[in-house]
């Protein structure tokens, strides 16, 4: 028997070397090395170094300039109340998803109110809305909208932006990512490179 | 569904069979013990490790003896994932200062990693320090992935040996398979998906000022190596909460792809290594194909009901079709890039495999979409299934079908030479029977008691999915959840715990007990009367006695929760 626990403790502890320390650690290195923009989050900075966020990472926009992301479910610990949570969208510290079923009232009570803001917001848009732009994505980080959804906003951000139609679809349609070789995924746009595409055109 | 979507899955099922094959080929070489190609470089470190822990190459072990290394070895390192988490404030690689996992959660995520199971009840980027992620679920990600070879292992040596009392050296085995095979794919594997995006780096959280002026702190971390070995061990604990739904862990429809590959390829090679093994590569392909029919079968349903939509979301002006622009269908708790197909396929194969790692949230699948990930594990994870578990498991399935057939005609059923009597077919039994009685046994106590309701968070019969769901992925080690369950209490922690224990090593013993019984056994040479177990037939009858015994055990449940939700909502009513 106790030459069994001696070579557990000791497999337990050569193992633990190997896989848990020299595999993640010299991963890193060499991950650092090879692919550095990616091994450290693909973040996108301003020109003095000031950190804008990721790119694979959804952000909350708001404001009636931007293209909105998908509906967001994360939520951060309450300041009045620790042991309670708050809605914190895109709160790329703790991801999450809202897990409601799909047969439950405050999911469809949700998607009702999240269709009365969007007419709301978006007078001029037409047809149904996509389903995406009422769903929470299952990160709460999704940064991608399909480009039904980009379509949807067009005609608020080019008015907000004083930007003609043709111009902003333009701009949505060469931030449009097709299916990988032509078949892997969904066709879709980054809402965050989307929006720094705008703020490009406006610098002009 | 569209032509998109169902082209994706076709070309999915394809690159699968053809990875399968040849990677099972050099699975049979790594554990028969001969020379591969990676052999300069790899055998030197397996002979180096060995060393150090005292074990002789040649020294071979009775069934027994094997199975009290591996539960030693087990218990070591659940104790040592133990300490690591209550003590990762203590420990280095803390950038974002997290506190000491309590008691309670510490042992269920000890226990979780340790069967192969990795039921998240904790938030990885919010609970664990990157040392707990490195040297605690990393190690396990690749021990316990190990493990389930070794059983496999040990299973097919006992077919294909004749008249001897040992099975082989359980930490050879081990280390073979972590250093011939998980190690070098892990390694590859990784560096492809930084390649796609994920991050890998022991960095502090980044604050980012956001475009729009919305601050954002951006959690890091070593995600590509965990992420990697998370898959192809089918552990499927996510570095993150989310897991692969996370854009950092699974950023393209690319990575993506690739994960779905990874979940299930090693369990397919074993598939065609047993074949080989046992020198009858049809036993191993009859195998294969009855896994790959049980397997596109729930695809295809998983896939249509997802593709079909919320019908409570039609009279509220939502377009939910799919086109060109729209990826359409249910995509409440699903990622754009992956949409619904690759939602729907990334679910089927994660529970037809022990995986459990989801890229979109399974908890609000439309009812009979999320009735396919719970079935698939109601069948005893066997389709694939986890690492070397999903095949030992699926010869427990054979051994009840040859004995079925054997009944109808009356003769002593044989598998592969050797005779099935009664020590088997109750050893068999019993393996089979630890399933209905942990998720159906602490299930039912769940729901009843009301420490176990309060983690229910839906109203109606999804509710009574979620705490059965709960239970059946811990018991198949499995370790999806419908997520809206608030499985971190006391009384959870501990249950789950229970079912992880039951459904990993109550299964684990009484197969090395049948491998070395029948490793003992004389071969008997085919005759007139042995029902031959690699033809239609077979396959046929396998399926039904694996469907039959999930479905009618399970049914009034599946009965009473997700089908009672699809009538439900069929007709309009929400909870």
């Amino acid at each position: 028997m106790f030459k069994h626990i001696r070579q557990a403790v000791l497999a337990t502890i050569v193992l633990t070397v190997i896989v848990g320390i020299a595999y993640p650690l010299g991963m890193t290195y060499l991950s650092g090395a090879l692919f550095p923009y990616q091994a450290h989050g693909s973040l996108i900075k301003k020109a003095d170094g000031t950190v804008i966020g990721s790119e694979l990472i959804g952000q909350n926009f708001t404001g009636p300039t931007y293209f909105h992301g998908r509906p967001s479910a994360t939520t951060d610990t309450d300041p009045n109340d620790s042991t309670k949570t708050v809605p914190a969208p895109y709160n790329a510290a703790a991801s999450n998803a809202s897990n409601a079923a799909p047969s439950s009232k405050a999911l469809i009570a949700d998607v009702q109110s999240r269709i009365e803001a969007l007419k709301a917001e978006n007078p001029d848009a037409k047809g149904d809305v996509p389903v995406d732009l009422v769903t929470t994505s299952a990160s709460g980080l999704d940064p991608h909208i399909s480009v039904a959804a980009a379509l949807y906003q067009v005609p608020r951000v080019a008015k907000a932006r004083g930007l003609s139609t043709d111009e902003t679809v333009k701009l949505v349609q060469a931030s449009t990512e097709g299916r990988t070789f032509g078949l892997l995924g969904e066709p879709r746009v980054n809402v965050l490179k989307l929006n720094l595409a705008l703020d490009a055109v406006k610098a002009k | 569904m569209n032509a998109s979507g169902i082209l994706q899955i076709v070309v999915y099922c394809a690159v699968l069979l053809a990875t399968a094959l040849p990677l099972g080929l050099y699975l049979a070489r790594v554990y028969d013990g001969q020379k591969t190609w990676l052999s300069p470089v790899l055998a030197p470190i397996e002979r180096a490790i060995l060393a150090v822990c005292g074990v002789r190459r040649d020294q071979e072990q009775h069934w027994t003896a094997y199975a009290i290394s591996l539960l030693i070895f087990n218990l070591v390192t659940l104790l040592a994932l133990y300490a690591i988490l209550r003590l990762q404030a203590y420990l280095p690689f803390n950038p974002a200062g997290e506190a000491a996992v309590n008691a309670d959660l510490a042992f269920n995520t000890a226990v979780s990693f340790t069967t192969n199971t990795n039921w998240q009840n904790y938030g990885g980027e919010s609970t664990l320090s990157y040392f707990s992620q490195m040297a605690g679920l990393t190690v396990h990600n690749f021990t316990s992935a190990a493990t389930g070879l070794c059983v496999a292992v040990a299973l097919i040596r006992g077919f294909s040996r004749r008249s001897t009392k040992t099975l082989g050296n359980f930490y050879v085995d081990l280390v073979r398979g972590i250093v011939h095979v998980l190690l070098p794919l892990a390694i590859l594997f990784t560096l492809f998906l930084v390649w796609q995006g994920v991050p890998q780096n022991i960095d502090a959280y980044v604050t980012a000022a956001g475009l729009d002026g919305a601050q954002q702190t951006i959690a890091q971390g070593p995600v590509a190596s965990q992420t990697a070995i998370k898959l192809l061990g089918t552990n499927g604990g996510g570095f993150f909460n989310v897991n692969s739904a996370h854009p950092y862990e699974n950023p393209t429809p690319l990575s993506n792809f690739v994960q779905m590959w990874s979940i299930v390829v090693l369990s397919g090679a074993l598939v065609f290594a047993f074949g080989k093994l046992v020198k009858d590569f049809r036993q191993g392909r009859a195998l294969f194909i009855a896994m790959s029919i049980m397997m596109v079968v729930g695809i295809g349903l998983c896939y249509w009901a997802e593709s079909s939509g919320n019908p409570l979301f039609e009279p509220l002006g939502v377009d939910q079709v799919a086109t060109d622009v729209n990826p359409g269908g249910n995509m409440e708790g699903k990622e754009l890039r992956f949409g619904i197909a690759n939602s729907a396929l990334f679910a089927t194969v994660t529970t037809d495999t022990s995986c459990g790692a989801v890229n979109a949230m399974i908890d609000s699948f439309t009812p009979l979409g999320g009735l396919v990930p719970l079935f698939d594990m109601m069948l005893s994870e066997v389709i694939f299934g986890g690492v070397g578990a999903g095949l030992h498991g699926m010869i427990v399935f054979v051994i009840l079908t040859v004995f079925i057939a054997g009944l109808m005609v009356g003769r002593t059923p044989e598998y592969l030479g050797k005779k099935m009597e009664a020590k088997e077919v109750k050893l068999a039994v019993l393996v089979i029977l630890v399933f209905p009685l942990s998720i159906l046994g602490l299930g039912a106590l769940s729901v009843t008691l009301p420490a176990g309701t309060a983690a229910i968070s839906a109203a109606g019969p999804h509710g009574l999915t979620q705490a059965l769901y709960a239970y059946t992925s811990t018991t198949a080690n499995n370790g999806s959840a419908f997520g809206g369950f608030s499985g971190n209490t006391l009384y959870h922690n501990t249950m789950l715990s229970i079912a992880m224990l039951l459904g990993r090593f109550i299964v684990i013993v009484p197969t090395l007990a049948i491998a070395g019984s029948v490793a003992a056994k004389k071969l008997v040479p085919p005759s007139a009367g042995t029902f031959p177990t690699h033809g239609t037939l077979f396959i046929g009858l396998l399926i039904a006695i694996v469907v039959v015994v999930g479905g009618l055990t399970f049914f009034p449940f599946i009965a009473l929760g997700p089908l009672v939700e699809h009538l439900s909502l069929a007709a309009g009513t929400s909870f």
